[in-house]
């Protein structure tokens, strides 16, 4: 498997798998959070918050890139605070590719979140509270449980969409081979250069490869998890 | 342990003005939908917040405008049954039962094995909610409220969803468990058949007013409130012994006027039991009538009536030391001089009572 693919090809597939893993992990927390707030808050800034979220979905990707440069690159207003205090760099290392992904992938896992928490019947968390569970023990033991399919159908969606963003982490964090070169900029790079057909289809079979096993995981597990949760 | 309400609260085009106090036993919170029963179990598990009053179990407060208590519903230890179940579909019925016990340590083990036993769930607890029948779910679900240690509890019409078999399958388990907890129970109904078969005290709202409260006997066989509780439906409630259970199938019962003979009822010789008398199976006749089919032949005295909006009245009887209701026409109540003081005979057919208006418990 690894004689089949080229040093090159091979870093680039498994910096893909390192940045969409890193971006899917670590925004689910926040992803659930504000699939929470959205679905059953009521504050005011909902609507701005929801716009904020789903920008990236509506904006072209180089946008998005764009303003992640001037924001979290190393002069960026964040950027530059990171950096000083906890030497954190995002502007042309993995860790900005992985930004880039998790920010593009952020409002297709809220939106699977939020549908999950919307269907849970609000009834089933009354009748938690007056068993005397406060309100992050319903979370915990009863709405948790129940979203467990939409949380890893969202998961699912925005580590396919990582595995794929392009525009935002090509104006990001560039495409350096080794370092920020991912699977779709290798594959844009292959196509650049007379004779790089061979290595673009041989990582074009991987990404279709990932996706679908993605994809055919989730499923199987969700199917598990909502029969365990219909109560049969 | 006892519950006192007072509650004021405003929506849109109505609104609910109630105070009321629950002694031990069943409270029933009597109405027709839309009569404000349901926001006044919310308002005492906390689920509604209403614009003013209090609400307090003995001297423990719940809730109190005055000094701007409110304590979230997690924190009132009041056990909810509410109309549809509400059981977790992830969990089983063994860990739906434990979910309160959970959030109320101190609770042991013995309690459990009770309440299993008591609503004859044994057999359930490794089954998922999604596979129980209604009346499966409902038990699961008193059993669940139950086990959270709760001061108070609260039923919502936990009978309504259910067929006339799965209701006179749980009816057995509500009287245990009327007899045997200490726990208050609130249980908001519009089915007097119900009310007159489990209620200690009786609150009827209407229009989210408190228009009769009091002792189920004493409300059941009052005229007055009986065109409240719906003309057709009314009827009283008379306490009795098991004298007799006889060959050819039927059973004696001793009250305070004689004795009765009613279907076969399954309760041993000398327990205690309450039946409802409809008021529109009872026969009034001034002598004792001789050649009749009817078994049941009670002497009674008028002591008041209540003439409705239609043909046909109410009268109530003293009968022994009970009252009961009968209507007749007022055709039929001229024709006899029915008034105040009269000595007449109360005739009851004896399969005219149903089985579902037989149950057990002492006064």
């Amino acid at each position: 498997m690894l004689d089949w693919l080229t040093p090159e090809e091979w870093q680039a597939v498994a910096l893909s798998l390192r940045v969409s893993l890193w971006a899917t992990v670590l925004s689910l927390p926040l992803g659930v959070g504000v699939a929470y707030a959205l679905a059953r808050g009521e504050f005011v800034g909902k609507q701005l918050l929801n716009g904020i979220v789903h920008l990236p979905l509506i904006l072209p990707p180089v946008v998005t890139g764009y303003l992640l440069l001037l924001t979290f690159g190393r002069r960026g207003p964040i950027g530059g605070f990171l950096e000083e205090t906890f030497g954190l760099v995002f502007a042309f290392r993995w860790t900005g590719a992985a930004l880039a992904a998790a920010v593009m992938a952020f409002p297709l896992m809220v939106r699977a979140i939020r549908l999950a928490i919307e269907a849970v019947d609000p009834k089933l968390e009354q009748a938690a509270s007056t068993l005397g569970a406060s309100k992050p023990w319903v979370f915990l033991t009863v709405t948790l449980p129940l979203i467990l399919p939409g949380i890893l159908a969202g998961s699912v969606l925005a580590f396919a969409k990582a595995m794929g963003e392009f525009g935002a982490t090509i104006t990001f964090v560039s495409n350096i081979p080794g370092q920020t070169q991912t699977l779709p900029t290798a594959i844009y790079a292959f196509l650049q250069v007379p004779g790089g057909e061979s290595s673009a289809w041989r990582l074009v079979i991987i990404a279709v490869i990932v996706a679908m096993t993605a994809l055919l995981i989730s499923e199987w597990v969700s199917t598990r998890v909502a029969r365990r949760i219909r109560g049969t | 342990m006892s519950l006192s309400v007072t509650l004021s609260h405003a929506f849109e085009g109505f609104t609910l003005e109630a105070s009321f106090e629950a002694p031990p036993g069943v409270t029933a919170l009597f109405g027709r939908s839309g009569a404000g029963k349901t926001t006044v179990v919310n308002a005492v598990a906390g689920l509604v917040r209403p614009n003013a009053g209090r609400v307090a179990v003995d001297d423990w407060t719940l809730f109190d405008t005055d000094k701007r208590l409110w304590l979230a519903p997690h924190k009132r230890r009041i056990g909810y049954v509410f109309q549809e179940g509400r059981l977790f579909p992830h969990l089983s019925v063994r860990q739906n039962l434990l979910y309160g016990r959970w959030f109320a340590p101190g609770n042991d083990g013995a309690r459990y094995d009770h309440v299993v036993d008591l609503l004859g769930l044994g057999t359930l607890l490794e089954r998922r909610p999604g596979t129980l029948s209604g009346g499966e779910k409902q038990r699961v679900a008193i059993g669940r409220a139950l086990l959270s240690d709760p001061k108070l509890l609260l039923m919502d019409e936990p009978l309504a969803a259910l067929d006339e078999a799965r209701k006179a399958e749980i009816m057995p388990y509500l009287e245990r468990l009327r007899d045997e907890t200490r726990t208050p129970i609130l249980y908001v109904s519009h089915s007097v058949a119900e009310v007159a078969r489990l209620a200690t005290t009786v609150v009827a709202l209407s229009e989210g007013r408190v228009v009769r409260a009091g002792p189920t006997a004493e409300v059941l066989s009052d005229p007055d409130a009986a065109p409240m509780l719906g003309v057709r439906d009314a009827g009283a409630v008379l306490w009795g012994r098991v004298r007799a259970h006889h060959p050819d199938g039927l059973t004696e019962l001793q009250v305070s006027a004689g004795p009765l003979l009613l279907p076969q009822i399954n309760a041993p010789v000398g327990s205690e039991v309450r039946i409802r008398i409809e008021a529109r199976d009872v026969i009034l006749a001034l002598d004792r009538p001789q050649g009749l089919s009817a078994l049941n032949i009670l002497a009674a005295k008028v002591t008041a009536l209540r003439p409705g909006h239609g043909p046909g009245m109410v009268v109530q009887l003293r009968v022994g030391q009970d009252l009961i209701l009968a209507r007749i026409t007022r055709r039929s109540a001229e024709a006899l001089g029915v008034a105040p003081g009269l000595s007449c005979y109360a005739i009851m057919k004896t399969v005219a009572v149903a089985p579902g208006n037989v149950g057990t418990g002492a006064p």
